[in-house]
Protein backbone atom coordinates (compact mmCIF):
# COMPACT_ATOMS: atom_id res chain seq x y z
CA UNK A 1 0.00 0.00 0.00
CA UNK A 2 1.61 3.69 -0.97
CA UNK A 3 1.89 5.92 1.90
CA UNK A 4 2.69 9.00 -0.36
CA UNK A 5 0.65 8.17 -3.58
CA UNK A 6 -2.85 6.59 -4.88
CA UNK A 7 -3.92 2.85 -4.86
CA UNK A 8 -6.63 2.28 -6.83
CA UNK A 9 -8.40 -1.33 -5.96
CA UNK A 10 -10.72 -3.61 -7.67
CA UNK A 11 -12.64 -0.33 -8.34
CA UNK A 12 -16.06 -0.47 -9.86
CA UNK A 13 -18.26 2.36 -10.45
CA UNK A 14 -21.76 2.26 -11.58
CA UNK A 15 -23.51 5.90 -13.21
CA UNK A 16 -26.99 5.53 -14.61
CA UNK A 17 -27.21 1.49 -14.54
CA UNK A 18 -23.99 1.01 -16.30
CA UNK A 19 -21.42 -0.20 -15.29
CA UNK A 20 -18.42 2.54 -16.15
CA UNK A 21 -15.46 1.63 -14.36
CA UNK A 22 -14.89 -2.22 -14.57
CA UNK A 23 -12.63 -3.41 -11.45
CA UNK A 24 -9.44 -1.04 -11.91
CA UNK A 25 -5.97 -2.04 -9.97
CA UNK A 26 -3.19 0.40 -10.59
CA UNK A 27 -1.16 2.68 -8.36
CA UNK A 28 -0.01 6.48 -8.79
CA UNK A 29 3.43 7.25 -7.09
CA UNK A 30 4.77 10.65 -5.81
CA UNK A 31 7.55 12.43 -8.00
CA UNK A 32 5.79 11.58 -11.12
CA UNK A 33 3.57 12.76 -14.12
CA UNK A 34 0.99 9.73 -14.79
CA UNK A 35 -1.12 9.85 -17.79
CA UNK A 36 -4.23 8.60 -18.11
CA UNK A 37 -5.61 8.09 -22.19
CA UNK A 38 -8.24 6.80 -23.65
CA UNK A 39 -10.64 8.04 -26.04
CA UNK A 40 -13.37 9.98 -24.92
CA UNK A 41 -16.40 8.25 -22.56
CA UNK A 42 -13.99 5.47 -21.68
CA UNK A 43 -14.70 6.45 -17.88
CA UNK A 44 -11.63 9.18 -17.80
CA UNK A 45 -13.38 11.69 -15.75
CA UNK A 46 -14.79 9.21 -13.48
CA UNK A 47 -11.96 7.77 -12.23
CA UNK A 48 -10.74 10.81 -11.56
CA UNK A 49 -13.89 11.97 -9.66
CA UNK A 50 -13.32 8.96 -7.57
CA UNK A 51 -9.78 9.64 -6.47
CA UNK A 52 -10.64 12.95 -5.51
CA UNK A 53 -13.34 11.56 -3.74
CA UNK A 54 -16.39 13.01 -5.10
CA UNK A 55 -17.56 9.85 -6.94
CA UNK A 56 -19.83 7.73 -5.28
CA UNK A 57 -18.24 4.15 -5.95
CA UNK A 58 -19.82 0.69 -6.04
CA UNK A 59 -17.25 -1.81 -5.43
CA UNK A 60 -13.59 -1.71 -4.81
CA UNK A 61 -11.26 1.05 -2.81
CA UNK A 62 -9.19 4.04 -3.67
CA UNK A 63 -7.08 4.63 -0.99
CA UNK A 64 -4.73 8.73 -0.97
CA UNK A 65 -1.64 8.89 1.62
CA UNK A 66 -3.23 5.47 3.33
CA UNK A 67 -6.33 6.95 3.98
CA UNK A 68 -10.06 6.14 1.80
CA UNK A 69 -10.75 8.88 -0.72
CA UNK A 70 -12.99 11.69 0.14
CA UNK A 71 -11.30 11.64 3.76
CA UNK A 72 -11.76 14.94 5.71
CA UNK A 73 -8.00 14.64 5.85
CA UNK A 74 -7.61 14.76 2.51
CA UNK A 75 -9.18 17.57 1.51
CA UNK A 76 -6.40 19.98 2.42
CA UNK A 77 -3.73 18.00 0.21
CA UNK A 78 -5.68 17.34 -3.51
CA UNK A 79 -5.84 19.42 -6.37
CA UNK A 80 -8.33 19.11 -8.90
CA UNK A 81 -9.01 20.68 -11.92
CA UNK A 82 -12.25 19.10 -13.95
CA UNK A 83 -12.53 18.78 -17.09
CA UNK A 84 -14.85 21.91 -17.54
CA UNK A 85 -12.81 25.22 -15.55
CA UNK A 86 -14.89 25.51 -12.59
CA UNK A 87 -14.62 29.23 -11.54
CA UNK A 88 -16.51 32.11 -11.43
CA UNK A 89 -17.38 33.98 -14.62
CA UNK A 90 -18.63 37.04 -13.11
CA UNK A 91 -15.41 37.42 -10.76
CA UNK A 92 -12.08 38.06 -11.99
CA UNK A 93 -9.18 36.04 -11.79
CA UNK A 94 -7.83 37.63 -8.73
CA UNK A 95 -10.84 37.58 -7.12
CA UNK A 96 -11.62 33.81 -8.03
CA UNK A 97 -8.03 33.49 -6.58
CA UNK A 98 -8.45 35.35 -3.57
CA UNK A 99 -12.07 33.99 -2.95
CA UNK A 100 -10.36 29.93 -2.80
CA UNK A 101 -7.63 30.99 -1.31
CA UNK A 102 -9.68 32.02 1.95
CA UNK A 103 -11.28 28.70 2.25
CA UNK A 104 -7.85 26.95 2.20
CA UNK A 105 -6.39 29.30 4.30
CA UNK A 106 -3.32 29.97 2.78
CA UNK A 107 -1.23 32.92 2.13
CA UNK A 108 -2.01 35.08 0.26
CA UNK A 109 1.55 35.58 -1.52
CA UNK A 110 0.44 32.01 -3.08
CA UNK A 111 -2.24 33.89 -5.37
CA UNK A 112 0.58 35.60 -7.67
CA UNK A 113 3.08 32.51 -7.30
CA UNK A 114 -0.14 30.16 -8.54
CA UNK A 115 -0.78 33.05 -11.32
CA UNK A 116 2.56 32.90 -12.54
CA UNK A 117 2.44 29.36 -12.73
CA UNK A 118 -0.64 29.56 -15.37
CA UNK A 119 0.97 32.92 -16.96
CA UNK A 120 -1.95 34.65 -16.34
CA UNK A 121 -0.08 37.32 -14.42
CA UNK A 122 -1.23 39.97 -16.87
CA UNK A 123 -5.17 38.74 -16.83
CA UNK A 124 -5.48 39.25 -13.10
CA UNK A 125 -7.89 42.13 -12.82
CA UNK A 126 -10.12 40.64 -15.91
CA UNK A 127 -13.50 39.12 -15.77
CA UNK A 128 -12.84 35.23 -16.15
CA UNK A 129 -16.34 34.93 -18.52
CA UNK A 130 -14.93 36.89 -20.87
CA UNK A 131 -11.51 35.31 -21.17
CA UNK A 132 -10.72 32.50 -24.13
CA UNK A 133 -11.57 29.16 -23.05
CA UNK A 134 -7.92 28.14 -22.51
CA UNK A 135 -7.45 31.19 -20.49
CA UNK A 136 -10.72 29.92 -18.55
CA UNK A 137 -8.81 26.53 -17.70
CA UNK A 138 -6.04 28.14 -16.71
CA UNK A 139 -7.57 30.20 -13.91
CA UNK A 140 -9.15 26.63 -12.88
CA UNK A 141 -5.62 24.93 -12.51
CA UNK A 142 -4.34 28.02 -10.77
CA UNK A 143 -6.90 27.48 -8.31
CA UNK A 144 -6.06 24.11 -7.90
CA UNK A 145 -2.28 24.66 -7.12
CA UNK A 146 -3.36 27.38 -4.49
CA UNK A 147 -2.92 24.87 -1.39
CA UNK A 148 0.14 23.77 -3.27
CA UNK A 149 -1.37 20.04 -2.71
CA UNK A 150 0.94 16.64 -2.94
CA UNK A 151 -1.70 15.13 -5.37
CA UNK A 152 -2.82 17.12 -8.21
CA UNK A 153 -5.79 15.41 -10.28
CA UNK A 154 -5.82 17.31 -13.96
CA UNK A 155 -9.04 16.52 -16.40
CA UNK A 156 -7.70 17.12 -19.97
CA UNK A 157 -6.20 20.36 -18.69
CA UNK A 158 -4.34 21.31 -22.22
CA UNK A 159 -7.82 20.74 -24.58
CA UNK A 160 -8.19 23.49 -26.83
CA UNK A 161 -4.56 25.07 -25.65
CA UNK A 162 -2.18 26.65 -28.27
CA UNK A 163 1.15 24.15 -28.60
CA UNK A 164 3.61 27.08 -27.29
CA UNK A 165 0.86 27.19 -24.28
CA UNK A 166 0.84 23.19 -23.50
CA UNK A 167 3.86 22.52 -23.83
CA UNK A 168 4.58 24.94 -21.11
CA UNK A 169 1.93 23.96 -19.10
CA UNK A 170 3.23 19.75 -18.98
CA UNK A 171 6.46 21.64 -18.07
CA UNK A 172 4.76 23.53 -14.76
CA UNK A 173 3.04 19.56 -14.41
CA UNK A 174 7.00 18.17 -14.59
CA UNK A 175 8.05 20.72 -11.92
CA UNK A 176 5.05 19.68 -9.81
CA UNK A 177 6.26 16.26 -9.56
CA UNK A 178 9.91 17.05 -8.92
CA UNK A 179 9.02 19.33 -5.70
CA UNK A 180 7.34 15.60 -5.16
CA UNK A 181 3.79 15.69 -5.79
CA UNK A 182 1.94 13.01 -7.53
CA UNK A 183 0.48 14.71 -11.10
CA UNK A 184 -2.56 12.22 -12.53
CA UNK A 185 -3.22 14.17 -16.20
CA UNK A 186 -5.90 12.77 -17.88
CA UNK A 187 -6.47 12.93 -22.06
CA UNK A 188 -8.21 11.56 -25.25
CA UNK A 189 -4.94 13.02 -27.18
CA UNK A 190 -2.59 10.29 -27.64
CA UNK A 191 0.51 12.33 -28.58
CA UNK A 192 0.45 13.76 -25.32
CA UNK A 193 1.37 10.29 -23.98
CA UNK A 194 5.30 10.58 -24.40
CA UNK A 195 5.24 13.95 -22.23
CA UNK A 196 4.59 11.41 -18.66
CA UNK A 197 6.37 9.52 -16.95
CA UNK A 198 3.94 6.82 -16.97
CA UNK A 199 0.89 5.65 -18.52
CA UNK A 200 -2.30 4.30 -17.70
CA UNK A 201 -3.91 3.84 -20.95
CA UNK A 202 -8.14 2.98 -20.71
CA UNK A 203 -10.70 1.90 -22.77
CA UNK A 204 -14.38 0.86 -21.80
CA UNK A 205 -13.65 1.44 -17.93
CA UNK A 206 -10.73 -0.64 -18.21
CA UNK A 207 -6.67 0.18 -18.09
CA UNK A 208 -5.11 -2.23 -21.00
CA UNK A 209 -1.53 -0.71 -20.28
CA UNK A 210 0.35 0.38 -17.39
CA UNK A 211 4.04 1.25 -18.16
CA UNK A 212 6.65 4.38 -18.88
CA UNK A 213 6.19 5.62 -22.87
CA UNK A 214 8.60 3.34 -23.73
CA UNK A 215 8.57 0.12 -22.04
CA UNK A 216 5.19 0.56 -24.11
CA UNK A 217 5.91 1.42 -27.20
CA UNK A 218 9.03 -1.54 -27.01
CA UNK A 219 6.56 -3.94 -25.59
CA UNK A 220 3.85 -3.72 -28.98
CA UNK A 221 6.54 -2.56 -31.18
CA UNK A 222 4.64 0.68 -32.22
CA UNK A 223 5.86 3.61 -33.59
CA UNK A 224 3.79 5.70 -31.56
CA UNK A 225 1.33 5.42 -28.78
CA UNK A 226 -2.09 5.71 -31.01
CA UNK A 227 -1.01 2.50 -32.48
CA UNK A 228 0.42 0.96 -29.81
CA UNK A 229 -3.16 1.64 -27.97
CA UNK A 230 -4.74 -0.09 -31.39
CA UNK A 231 -2.48 -3.04 -31.31
CA UNK A 232 -3.55 -3.74 -27.37
CA UNK A 233 -7.35 -3.83 -28.31
CA UNK A 234 -6.78 -5.80 -31.17
CA UNK A 235 -4.86 -8.35 -28.89
CA UNK A 236 -7.26 -8.41 -26.34
CA UNK B 1 -17.20 25.34 10.04
CA UNK B 2 -15.05 28.69 10.44
CA UNK B 3 -15.94 32.22 10.74
CA UNK B 4 -13.05 32.59 7.62
CA UNK B 5 -14.64 30.83 5.33
CA UNK B 6 -18.10 31.97 5.83
CA UNK B 7 -17.11 35.55 5.55
CA UNK B 8 -15.73 34.64 2.00
CA UNK B 9 -18.22 32.98 0.58
CA UNK B 10 -20.56 35.73 2.03
CA UNK B 11 -18.33 38.63 0.31
CA UNK B 12 -17.67 36.67 -2.84
CA UNK B 13 -21.50 36.21 -2.90
CA UNK B 14 -21.56 39.98 -2.44
CA UNK B 15 -18.70 40.62 -4.99
CA UNK B 16 -20.06 39.07 -7.97
CA UNK B 17 -23.74 40.83 -7.01
CA UNK B 18 -21.75 43.82 -7.33
CA UNK B 19 -20.40 43.14 -10.72
CA UNK B 20 -23.73 42.30 -12.02
CA UNK B 21 -25.44 45.99 -11.98
CA UNK B 22 -29.05 45.28 -13.80
CA UNK B 23 -29.60 42.95 -10.92
CA UNK B 24 -28.46 45.19 -8.64
CA UNK B 25 -30.37 47.96 -10.00
CA UNK B 26 -33.25 45.43 -9.90
CA UNK B 27 -32.89 44.56 -6.57
CA UNK B 28 -32.45 47.60 -5.16
CA UNK B 29 -34.94 49.97 -7.37
CA UNK B 30 -37.45 47.51 -8.13
CA UNK B 31 -39.58 47.47 -5.10
CA UNK B 32 -39.66 50.67 -4.40
CA UNK B 33 -41.42 50.96 -7.66
CA UNK B 34 -43.75 48.88 -6.70
CA UNK B 35 -44.85 49.99 -3.29
CA UNK B 36 -45.09 53.62 -5.26
CA UNK B 37 -47.25 51.67 -7.95
CA UNK B 38 -49.12 50.35 -5.26
CA UNK B 39 -49.73 53.70 -3.81
CA UNK B 40 -50.13 55.62 -6.96
CA UNK B 41 -53.34 52.87 -6.93
CA UNK B 42 -55.02 53.95 -3.99
CA UNK B 43 -54.44 57.65 -4.81
CA UNK B 44 -57.86 58.72 -5.77
CA UNK B 45 -60.00 55.89 -3.35
CA UNK B 46 -61.58 56.76 -0.10
CA UNK B 47 -60.61 54.42 2.85
CA UNK B 48 -56.69 53.07 4.13
CA UNK B 49 -56.39 50.40 1.11
CA UNK B 50 -52.62 51.48 0.72
CA UNK B 51 -52.40 51.41 4.19
CA UNK B 52 -53.11 47.73 4.64
CA UNK B 53 -51.70 46.37 1.81
CA UNK B 54 -48.09 47.67 1.45
CA UNK B 55 -47.03 45.78 4.80
CA UNK B 56 -47.89 42.65 3.04
CA UNK B 57 -46.12 44.15 0.00
CA UNK B 58 -42.93 44.33 2.21
CA UNK B 59 -43.28 41.07 3.67
CA UNK B 60 -43.56 39.64 0.41
CA UNK B 61 -40.96 41.28 -1.98
CA UNK B 62 -38.01 40.17 0.04
CA UNK B 63 -39.08 36.41 0.29
CA UNK B 64 -39.69 36.18 -3.50
CA UNK B 65 -36.66 37.95 -4.56
CA UNK B 66 -34.32 36.44 -2.52
CA UNK B 67 -35.97 33.28 -3.61
CA UNK B 68 -35.77 33.49 -6.85
CA UNK B 69 -31.90 34.93 -6.45
CA UNK B 70 -30.46 32.13 -4.50
CA UNK B 71 -32.35 29.18 -6.38
CA UNK B 72 -30.68 30.64 -9.59
CA UNK B 73 -26.79 31.75 -7.90
CA UNK B 74 -26.77 28.01 -6.06
CA UNK B 75 -28.12 26.53 -9.45
CA UNK B 76 -25.01 28.04 -11.13
CA UNK B 77 -22.58 26.55 -8.49
CA UNK B 78 -23.92 22.86 -8.89
CA UNK B 79 -23.91 22.98 -13.01
CA UNK B 80 -20.42 25.12 -13.21
CA UNK B 81 -19.11 22.43 -10.69
CA UNK B 82 -17.67 25.14 -8.20
CA UNK B 83 -19.63 23.80 -5.55
CA UNK B 84 -18.19 20.66 -6.69
CA UNK B 85 -15.29 22.30 -6.28
CA UNK B 86 -15.50 23.90 -2.38
CA UNK B 87 -17.00 20.29 -1.30
CA UNK B 88 -13.69 18.90 -2.29
CA UNK B 89 -11.83 21.65 -0.18
CA UNK B 90 -12.12 22.28 3.66
CA UNK B 91 -15.53 23.99 3.51
CA UNK B 92 -18.25 23.18 5.70
CA UNK B 93 -21.90 22.93 4.45
CA UNK B 94 -22.91 24.67 7.62
CA UNK B 95 -20.13 27.53 5.96
CA UNK B 96 -21.60 27.28 2.44
CA UNK B 97 -25.52 27.87 3.87
CA UNK B 98 -24.35 30.70 6.73
CA UNK B 99 -22.36 32.50 3.88
CA UNK B 100 -25.20 32.59 1.47
CA UNK B 101 -27.96 33.54 4.34
CA UNK B 102 -25.79 36.47 5.49
CA UNK B 103 -25.04 37.46 2.40
CA UNK B 104 -28.49 37.82 0.65
CA UNK B 105 -29.89 39.11 4.29
CA UNK B 106 -27.40 42.32 4.29
CA UNK B 107 -28.79 42.85 0.41
CA UNK B 108 -32.55 42.35 2.08
CA UNK B 109 -31.51 44.88 4.53
CA UNK B 110 -30.70 47.20 2.48
CA UNK B 111 -33.46 46.31 -0.40
CA UNK B 112 -36.15 46.28 2.76
CA UNK B 113 -34.17 49.38 4.31
CA UNK B 114 -34.74 51.89 0.84
CA UNK B 115 -38.78 50.61 0.39
CA UNK B 116 -39.44 51.23 4.15
CA UNK B 117 -38.00 54.47 3.63
CA UNK B 118 -39.97 55.18 0.53
CA UNK B 119 -43.14 54.10 1.91
CA UNK B 120 -42.60 55.91 5.26
CA UNK B 121 -41.21 59.16 3.94
CA UNK B 122 -42.65 59.48 0.70
CA UNK B 123 -45.76 57.73 0.95
CA UNK B 124 -47.14 58.45 3.77
CA UNK B 125 -47.38 54.75 4.98
CA UNK B 126 -49.07 55.00 8.76
CA UNK B 127 -47.03 52.72 10.89
CA UNK B 128 -47.89 52.74 14.44
CA UNK B 129 -44.65 50.15 15.49
CA UNK B 130 -41.28 51.27 14.84
CA UNK B 131 -39.95 51.15 11.68
CA UNK B 132 -36.70 48.74 12.62
CA UNK B 133 -39.16 46.17 13.56
CA UNK B 134 -40.18 45.96 10.18
CA UNK B 135 -36.60 45.60 9.01
CA UNK B 136 -36.14 42.56 10.99
CA UNK B 137 -39.17 40.75 9.61
CA UNK B 138 -38.17 41.62 6.12
CA UNK B 139 -34.08 40.44 6.36
CA UNK B 140 -35.64 37.16 8.19
CA UNK B 141 -38.01 37.05 5.56
CA UNK B 142 -35.24 37.12 2.66
CA UNK B 143 -33.32 34.71 4.29
CA UNK B 144 -36.50 32.29 4.75
CA UNK B 145 -36.46 32.80 0.96
CA UNK B 146 -32.81 32.55 0.43
CA UNK B 147 -32.80 29.33 2.17
CA UNK B 148 -36.04 27.73 0.13
CA UNK B 149 -33.93 28.76 -3.02
CA UNK B 150 -31.21 26.65 -2.06
CA UNK B 151 -33.04 23.97 -1.22
CA UNK B 152 -34.72 23.86 -4.56
CA UNK B 153 -32.20 24.69 -6.51
CA UNK B 154 -31.30 20.85 -6.20
CA UNK B 155 -34.21 20.10 -7.84
CA UNK B 156 -33.89 22.07 -10.92
CA UNK B 157 -31.34 21.32 -14.12
CA UNK B 158 -31.80 24.14 -15.88
CA UNK B 159 -32.53 27.86 -14.30
CA UNK B 160 -35.48 28.41 -16.96
CA UNK B 161 -36.69 25.09 -14.49
CA UNK B 162 -35.43 27.12 -11.23
CA UNK B 163 -37.27 30.23 -11.72
CA UNK B 164 -40.42 27.73 -12.05
CA UNK B 165 -40.44 27.09 -8.79
CA UNK B 166 -41.42 30.27 -7.91
CA UNK B 167 -44.78 30.57 -8.44
CA UNK B 168 -45.82 26.68 -7.41
CA UNK B 169 -44.06 28.05 -3.75
CA UNK B 170 -45.11 31.59 -3.57
CA UNK B 171 -48.57 31.93 -5.45
CA UNK B 172 -50.70 29.78 -3.15
CA UNK B 173 -48.81 31.43 0.08
CA UNK B 174 -49.98 35.13 -1.47
CA UNK B 175 -53.44 33.94 -1.98
CA UNK B 176 -53.78 32.20 1.70
CA UNK B 177 -51.45 34.63 3.16
CA UNK B 178 -54.91 37.00 4.28
CA UNK B 179 -54.12 39.36 1.48
CA UNK B 180 -57.48 38.63 -0.31
CA UNK B 181 -59.44 37.06 2.01
CA UNK B 182 -59.12 37.76 6.11
CA UNK B 183 -58.08 34.50 7.45
CA UNK B 184 -60.71 33.98 9.31
CA UNK B 185 -63.15 34.12 6.44
CA UNK B 186 -61.39 31.42 4.93
CA UNK B 187 -62.90 27.60 4.38
CA UNK B 188 -61.61 25.95 7.53
CA UNK B 189 -59.69 23.60 5.88
CA UNK B 190 -57.70 26.81 3.87
CA UNK B 191 -57.43 28.05 6.92
CA UNK B 192 -55.51 25.47 8.27
CA UNK B 193 -53.45 25.79 5.06
CA UNK B 194 -52.27 29.21 5.82
CA UNK B 195 -51.39 28.59 9.35
CA UNK B 196 -48.65 26.08 7.49
CA UNK B 197 -47.55 28.05 5.05
CA UNK B 198 -44.15 30.94 6.18
CA UNK B 199 -45.44 33.80 4.16
CA UNK B 200 -48.78 33.93 6.54
CA UNK B 201 -46.64 34.48 9.38
CA UNK B 202 -44.46 37.12 7.90
CA UNK B 203 -47.05 39.16 6.53
CA UNK B 204 -49.14 39.13 9.96
CA UNK B 205 -45.93 40.56 11.83
CA UNK B 206 -45.91 42.93 9.15
CA UNK B 207 -49.56 43.95 9.52
CA UNK B 208 -48.88 44.35 13.60
CA UNK B 209 -46.21 46.48 12.96
CA UNK B 210 -48.35 48.74 11.30
CA UNK B 211 -50.96 48.52 13.36
CA UNK B 212 -49.96 48.31 16.88
CA UNK B 213 -47.79 51.10 18.55
CA UNK B 214 -46.21 48.12 20.78
CA UNK B 215 -46.59 44.92 18.55
CA UNK B 216 -45.52 41.37 19.81
CA UNK B 217 -44.23 39.66 16.52
CA UNK B 218 -42.00 37.49 18.92
CA UNK B 219 -44.03 34.48 17.77
CA UNK B 220 -44.56 35.14 14.22
CA UNK B 221 -40.54 35.74 14.18
CA UNK B 222 -39.57 32.32 16.04
CA UNK B 223 -42.22 30.17 13.16
CA UNK B 224 -40.33 32.33 10.56
CA UNK B 225 -36.86 31.10 11.70
CA UNK B 226 -38.25 27.58 12.74
CA UNK B 227 -39.02 27.49 8.76
CA UNK B 228 -35.65 28.47 7.93
CA UNK B 229 -33.68 26.53 10.18
CA UNK B 230 -35.63 23.52 8.58
CA UNK B 231 -34.95 24.67 5.11
CA UNK B 232 -31.75 25.33 5.82
CA UNK B 233 -31.52 21.55 7.30
CA UNK B 234 -33.06 20.38 3.86
CA UNK B 235 -30.90 22.61 1.61
CA UNK B 236 -27.67 20.92 3.65
CA UNK B 237 -28.77 17.79 2.36
CA UNK B 238 -28.72 18.40 -0.62
CA UNK B 239 -25.42 19.27 -0.90
CA UNK B 240 -23.59 16.35 -1.42
CA UNK B 241 -19.46 15.74 -1.22
CA UNK B 242 -20.21 12.49 -3.03
CA UNK B 243 -22.73 12.15 -5.91
CA UNK B 244 -23.10 9.09 -8.86
N1 LIG C 1 -23.68 11.99 -14.61
C1 LIG C 1 -23.67 10.83 -15.30
N2 LIG C 1 -24.69 9.95 -15.17
C2 LIG C 1 -24.68 8.79 -15.85
N3 LIG C 1 -23.71 8.42 -16.68
C3 LIG C 1 -22.67 9.24 -16.86
C4 LIG C 1 -22.60 10.50 -16.18
N4 LIG C 1 -21.45 11.10 -16.55
C5 LIG C 1 -20.85 10.28 -17.43
N5 LIG C 1 -21.56 9.16 -17.61
C6 LIG C 1 -21.19 8.03 -18.49
O1 LIG C 1 -20.03 7.44 -17.98
C7 LIG C 1 -19.16 7.06 -19.04
C8 LIG C 1 -17.78 7.61 -18.80
O2 LIG C 1 -17.84 9.00 -18.82
P1 LIG C 1 -16.58 9.88 -18.45
O3 LIG C 1 -16.01 9.38 -17.18
O4 LIG C 1 -17.00 11.28 -18.51
O5 LIG C 1 -15.59 9.54 -19.67
P2 LIG C 1 -14.36 10.37 -20.25
O6 LIG C 1 -13.96 11.37 -19.23
O7 LIG C 1 -13.31 9.34 -20.49
O8 LIG C 1 -14.80 10.99 -21.52
C9 LIG C 1 -19.80 7.54 -20.34
O9 LIG C 1 -20.39 6.44 -20.97
C10 LIG C 1 -20.85 8.52 -19.88
O10 LIG C 1 -21.96 8.46 -20.72
MG1 LIG D 1 -13.87 13.36 -19.38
Amino acid sequence: MMKNGVAVADLGVVRGGVEVLRGLTFEVGPGEVTGLLGPSGCGKSTLMRAIVGVQRITRGSVTIFGEAAGARALRHRIGYVTQAPSVYDDLTVAENLTFFAAVLGGPRTRIDDCLALVDLGAQRDRVVGRLSGGQRSRVSLAVALLGEPELVVLDEPTVGLDPVLRRDLWETFHRLAEAGAAVFVSSHVMDEATRCDRLLLMREGRIIADSSPDELLEKTGAADVETAFLSLVEES
Amino acid sequence: MSLRITLAVAARVLTQLRRDHRTLAMLLVLPCLVIALLWWMFTDLPGRGFDALAPALLALIPFIVMFLVTSVTTLRERTSGTLERLLAMPLGKGDFLLGYALAFGLVAAAQSALAVTVATVFLDLSLEGPVWMLLVVAVLDAILGSALGLFVSAFARTEFQAVQFMPALVFPQILLCGLFVDRDLLPSFLDGVSRALPLTYAVDAMSSVADHAHPSIAADLLVIVAFTAAALVLGALTLRRQTD
